[in-house]
């Protein structure tokens, strides 16, 4: 119950965050902070990026952000920085290496492979060629003017 | 005295429950005529029961017992009437015995619409939902029991949770529970259509007005939850791809694969394999969501409550309902054989790659959203995924099977021509194309993602009215004709038109809403502006608010857009003392054009009013356009399969 | 319909059902400690309000220490407090201490309320060394080696259990060595 009411509280609080006195001088810097907040986890409160919440340590956080790219780091870089400290938990993009190689190639795969049994299981009917002769189609043609249909 | 008695309405719902399963399971083993009646009155029975034990709890909230344990820990004095009823299912006992009562209500639904076509099909279902319902009854008296006193009782409770004392919250529930367990009746008819060995064009048809009935809730219910996160949380998110949204996801996708297969087993009786196994996977996906929220196994801010002990009883169920009725479907599974064959080019094997491109989108959320636990319990590794994750396969995919989507429509059964499909199609694929490049041009940001989406919408619109005019022979015959044949198309059809029109119109309105988006944010004292893109937002004045429950600190906003138009927006801050919480409602002036997103934070001494303001363009038709995809489910559920001619004559020799 | 693949299914959800039920068994709100085996990160903190030393990480090589992030903010932590006071009398480690995101004083005037366990504080207002300790929350403590390498991390209260059951033998396992 504890862990529900603290979850659903920093929620409520994300209504400030970023705060206006977070913003960045260089609009360049700025956007790119913004970016990087959507692509960290804020540890706290599990499910939002440290971009939508207001919980302290999401706050200190993004000071962290912003500081290291004033001090010239890569996004690559911040993101590492914060992956040193809290592990591949706080990305909210799951890196690309072993243990996720299949998470990212899943849809991909399974689309050749359903796409493959498909086409075998098509194959695999036989469908008959339905060619009615030339009279019949005619006689067809003339009933289905009758009835407006097609 | 009335929560003894709802306490005992429960009970008895548990035994007669079993009583019908283990009575109609022996019934059909015996052969007994009768049984199909005796489970059709048991049904009815079931749900008197439920209602009634839920009219209790509902008594219980009302008036504000909070000897009852439930409702000392939501509900309190002075909550609005309102939400003291909404506060029912505000809870983990209340909200299972709300989807209880669902379960018994679909059953009686079926026990009162169903004639004895297919008596023995209708009652082995009758037996599965009993069996379902006995489960979940269970469930409830055991591990979560919403009668359960509290000793002494409190003088005021702990109040519901101010986010959920909220219209579009309230209602959000009833909608997907509505979708998730009108599933049941579909697993039932198809564990049922397993026991008996055959699923047939029959089949189908009977089921179908059942699965488009949940399956038009649940669209309804998850656009309810997204409308409601983008206005109460504040800053216009209306999907986190957090794992409870992604369990109520996942149904829908399977449910929407799964209406699509139905419709080629009912014309063609082919792809019965499918179906079956899409009908099962649905509600399959529906308990799995259920224990996702109420078991502890992932966090979320949805989360009811962490606790093991109810995640063991869930886990006993979901053996017992989907490991029952995935060895039934290993073992039975080649009694569906299909009759009906068809070419590589056909409308069946569109929707044969419809159902794999929606299996993979399921298989991608479910290991997406399920992934870090299987991370976590064999390694010491933790991971998560989130919003960039999916945003980089998910779309994709999607992307790819929507362009199908107007050529799917357009195909004919079993054999069709590429040629003419391509003809009829070419103005829509010019109107892509051109509408790709405009967007791409106007975009204010990200042009090739904004093609892409703009130019896909397009494209599903503009083949939606070409299909359409195809059919009637707009422009080929007389208007008037067109017309006839307009009113003649079977409801079904129209509802599949509407449906995917819904959904051009969505894929529309979310890049316009995700890719388009901007913000900013300042210091305001009253009488200071904001500007953004042309549009200006004064802060006028602020004033303190006290309401029953909550004070506020209510700012009032003028906002001018570009193109001249002024509006007044009010957004605020509010504090609830019970919980000792804080909530922000934001102010938002909508019109078709986009929504300018307004909220106001806590006074900054010497500083001023933190004041957020985003443009979201285009965001009113994320509820236009969900809301058009459901109203073609309505519209296909009204379908009851005749198919009318306004011109009537009688063919030499043929009897109607 | 082959056999096989109509089982396909079944032996998905199985698999799934064991992991579920694994899960159930795990706390999914705690992160493992990217510092195990790790050497303590860098800092040097300056003394709370109220006292003289604060704390730097030369301070706390050489001996087998607890480091211990609070706040008096911090509700857990007061629970937690006389457990800490216990420990310190007990003289079995010495506990240190960083005081994480507190106002001036405040740090200083709860530990004048309730007992002060700790050999020197470091004042981190910033939060900037909790994040490098890769800190989500407060009561954390940190059990670090007498060469200055971060063996373990107790995340939340620690209980008479905890200590008894796991800190207090890693603890002395340690200053054996």
């Amino acid at each position: 119950m504890k862990k529900l009411l603290l979850a659903l509280s920093t929620l409520a609080l994300a209504a400030m965050a970023p705060g206006p006195d977070e913003i960045m001088e260089d609009p360049a810097l700025e956007q790119r902070a913004m970016a990087l907040y959507d692509q960290l986890r804020c540890v706290v409160c599990q499910s939002q990026s440290i971009g939508s919440s207001d919980a302290p340590l999401a706050v200190d956080m993004r000071s962290v952000v912003r500081e290291r790219l004033l001090a010239g780091s890569s996004d690559g870089e911040v993101l590492g920085y914060m992956q040193e400290r809290y592990g591949d938990y706080v990305l909210m993009r799951p890196p690309l290496q072993a243990n996720t190689l299949l998470l990212w190639g899943m849809p991909l795969i399974f689309v050749l492979a359903g796409g493959l049994l498909a086409f075998r299981y098509i194959r695999s009917q036989a469908v008959e060629d339905e060619t009615l002769s030339d009279a019949d189609l005619k006689k067809a043609e003339a009933l289905m003017k009758e009835e407006g249909l097609e | 005295m009335i929560a003894e008695l709802g306490q005992f309405l429960l009970i008895l719902v548990l035994c007669v429950a079993v009583l019908q399963a283990g009575l109609s399971a022996a019934g059909l083993y015996l052969k007994d005529p009768a049984v199909f009646g005796f489970a059709r009155a048991g049904a009815l029975v079931q749900f008197a029961l439920t209602l009634g034990a839920f009219g209790a709890l509902t008594w219980l909230f009302a008036v504000s017992d909070f000897s009852t344990l439930v409702v000392a820990e939501n509900s309190h004095t002075d909550k609005p009437f309102i939400y003291k009823l909404t506060g029912v299912w505000g809870n983990h006992e209340g909200s299972m015995l709300l989807w209880t009562l669902m379960l018994t209500g679909y059953t009686a639904a079926l026990a009162w619409s169903s004639k004895a076509v297919a008596p023995r099909l209708i009652t082995l279902t009758f037996a599965v939902q009993s069996a379902i319902t006995a489960m979940f009854a269970a469930f409830l008296l055991f591990t979560s029991n919403p009668f359960a006193r509290l000793w002494p009782a409190p003088v005021d409770g702990r109040d519901l949770n101010p986010l959920l004392q909220d219209p579009g919250l309230a209602s959000h529930p009833p909608m997907l529970y509505a979708g998730y367990v009108g599933f049941s009746i579909t697993f039932a008819f198809a564990v049922a259509a397993l026991i008996e060995g055959r699923a047939d064009a029959r089949w189908a048809r009977i089921v179908r007005p059942w699965a488009l009935t949940a399956w038009t809730f649940l669209t309804i219910g998850i656009a309810l939850g997204a409308s409601w996160a983008y206005y109460e949380l504040g800053w216009g998110g209306w999907w986190a791809w957090d794992p409870v949204e992604n369990a109520s996801l996942l149904p829908w996708l399977a449910g929407t694969a799964f209406i699509h297969s139905l419709r080629v087993m009912e014309k063609r009786d082919t792809l019965k394999a499918w179906t079956i196994l899409l009908a099962l996977f649905t509600f399959s996906l529906s308990l799995a969501g259920t224990f996702l929220v109420r078991s502890g196994v992932l966090t979320s801010v949805h989360a009811f409550a962490v606790d093991p002990q109810r995640g063991v009883f869930i886990l006993a169920i979901l053996l017992a309902l989907i490991g029952g009725a995935l060895t039934l479907y290993g073992l039975r599974a080649q009694t569906l054989r299909p009759t009906g064959t068809f070419a590589m080019v056909s409308r069946e094997s569109s929707l044969l790659v419809n159902n794999i491109f929606f299996a993979a989108a399921i298989g991608l959320v479910f290991y997406g959203t399920f992934y870090p636990l299987f991370v976590t319990t064999v390694s010491d590794e933790t991971l998560t995924i989130g919003a960039p994750f999916y945003n980089a396969t998910f779309n994709p995919l999607m992307g790819v099977l929507f362009l199908a989507v107007p050529l799917s429509g357009l195909m004919a059964w079993k054999r069709a021509k590429l040629g003419q499909l391509l003809k009829t199609l070419s103005p829509a694929v010019i109107a892509a194309l051109t509408a790709g490049v405009i967007a791409a041009w106007m975009a204010n940001a990200q042009p090739v993602t904004s093609a892409l989406g703009v130019g896909l919408g397009i494209w599903v619109g503009a083949g939606v009215l070409a299909d359409l005019r195809s059919r009637i022979k707009l422009f080929e015959i007389d208007f008037g004709a067109s017309l006839r044949r307009a009113a003649g198309l079977p409801l079904g059809i129209w509802g599949m038109l509407v449906s995917h029109l819904g959904l051009a119109v969505l894929i529309i309105a979310i890049t316009g809403v995700s890719v388009w988006k901007q913000e900013t944010r300042a210091f305001l004292s009253p009488g200071d502006s904001l500007e953004l893109s042309g549009h200006v937002v004064r802060l006028d004045d602020v004033v303190r608010l006290d309401e029953d429950n909550f004070n506020a600190a209510v700012g009032r906003f003028h906002v001018t857009r570009p193109g001249g138009s002024e509006h007044d927006v009010v957004a605020s801050r509010r504090f609830y003392p019970v919980r000792g919480m804080y909530t922000t409602e934001s102010g938002i002036d909508a019109n078709f054009a986009g929504d300018v997103y307004v909220t106001i934070g806590d006074l900054v001494e010497g500083r001023g009013w933190p004041v957020h303001v985003y443009l979201y363009p285009l965001a009113i038709w994320l509820w236009i356009g969900s809301s058009i995809l459901a109203l073609g489910g309505v519209l296909a559920i009204l379908d009851r399969g005749r198919r009318s001619l306004s011109s009537r004559k009688q063919l030499p020799g043929a009897s109607t | 319909m082959n056999r096989v693949i109509a089982f396909i299914p079944l032996i998905a959800f199985a698999a799934m059902a064991v992991y579920f039920w694994m899960g159930l068994r795990q706390d999914p709100s705690e992160i493992p400690s990217q510092l195990i085996d790790e050497a303590v990160p860098a800092f040097d903190l300056p003394a709370i309000e109220g006292f003289d030393q604060g704390l730097s990480h030369e301070d706390i090589q050489g001996e087998v220490v607890l480091l211990n992030f609070f706040g008096s903010w911090c509700p857990p932590c007061l629970i937690e407090h006389p457990m800490l006071m216990q420990i310190a009398r007990s003289g079995t480690v010495p506990i240190y201490a960083i005081d994480w995101k507190d106002e001036p004083g405040a740090g200083a005037a709860w530990l004048e309320r309730h007992g002060n366990p700790f050999i020197r504080i470091g004042d981190d207002q910033s939060g900037r060394t909790a994040i490098d300790f890769g800190v989500t929350g407060a009561p954390e403590t940190f059990l670090i080696d007498r060469n200055g390498r971060v063996r373990y991390r107790h995340v939340g209260v620690i209980t008479e259990e905890v200590w008894e059951d796991t800190l207090r033998p890693m603890v002395e396992a340690l200053q054996r060595s």
